[in-house]
């Protein structure tokens, strides 16, 4: 039963990786790709781990899986902050279909 | 008070990583715990009282739940638009005005943000959150502020204020 749940959920994590891969492959400009980069690969990422929690049970492996995942929440996040945030200030440009820029007036 | 509370929960996580109750592994994970605690308790919060206080923990739950609904719809949205032969994005960054006060929970709040449907933090100036949106769904200013803070503001404001 146990081996059903943690195979359920790296199918998941897995499809949600591919997802992401395809995002930063076909999205136009470097923000978007944080984006798909950011939320699909951080929640695929964690499905894995959780299913790897699954797959151990309560002992080595599976605690440090189940520590792994806000470590992996906190430090995917911060580093897309960090990554815009520089992209931003090297003076790349926002994309050709961008309807909005109030960070422009802040930076300045 | 701040330094025990460090060490503690340094402690605790070490002997988490690590799982083994033996006493050289603790005492390791003492002086590993002494020394991170000397040198990042200035970043740690300033009133740790407020650790013990239960009805923060029943919020903090509640926080996560909604969180992790938030976390998945955002990703199944991310990866319509990535399916989409169209691609329907709309991009842009947008200026949002947050009533939290404190350094660490403008912090949650800007991670959970990056976490929620198309939306990545780029920087907090004062008050105002600048948020690279996928897809700008208004232009108006109060209605994306309530879309964008609208689900965690309040959460975070009972668990750490």
């Amino acid at each position: 039963m146990n081996n059903m749940i943690s195979l359920i959920f790296i199918t998941i994590g897995i499809l949600f990786n591919l997802l992401g891969c395809i995002g930063i492959i076909r999205l136009p400009d470097t923000y978007n790709r944080l984006q798909a980069a950011t939320k699909c690969v951080t929640l695929g990422c964690c499905s894995i781990l959780f299913g790897v929690f699954f797959h151990f049970g309560i002992s080595n492996a599976g605690i440090k899986a189940l520590i792994a995942i806000p470590i992996l929440f906190l430090g995917s996040t911060v580093a897309a902050h960090a990554l815009i945030r520089g992209t931003y200030h090297f003076g790349i440009k926002l994309g050709e279909k961008s309807v909005k820029d109030d960070y422009k007036d802040a930076v300045q | 008070m701040r330094y025990i509370t460090v060490f503690i929960l340094s402690l605790i996580f070490w002997l988490l990583l690590t799982f083994k109750l033996t006493v050289p592994n603790i005492i390791v994970g003492a002086v590993a715990s002494l020394i991170c605690s000397l040198i990042f308790t200035r970043f740690f919060i300033s009133n740790v009282y407020k650790l013990l206080q239960p009805h923060r923990y029943f919020w903090f739950i509640i926080y996560l739940v909604v969180f992790i609904w938030e976390c998945i719809k955002a990703n199944l949205d991310v990866a319509y638009r990535v399916l989409h032969p169209a691609m329907p994005i709309r991009p842009g960054i947008v200026k949002v005005k947050t009533t939290l006060k404190s350094d660490l929970a403008k912090t949650l709040l800007a991670n959970s943000i990056t976490m929620t449907p198309g939306t990545i933090t780029v920087d907090i100036i004062d008050d105002y959150l600048y948020i690279h949106w996928i897809y700008v769904r208004s232009e108006d200013p109060e209605v994306y502020t309530g879309l964008i803070t609208g689900a965690f503001e309040k959460y975070i404001k009972r668990i750490i204020e």
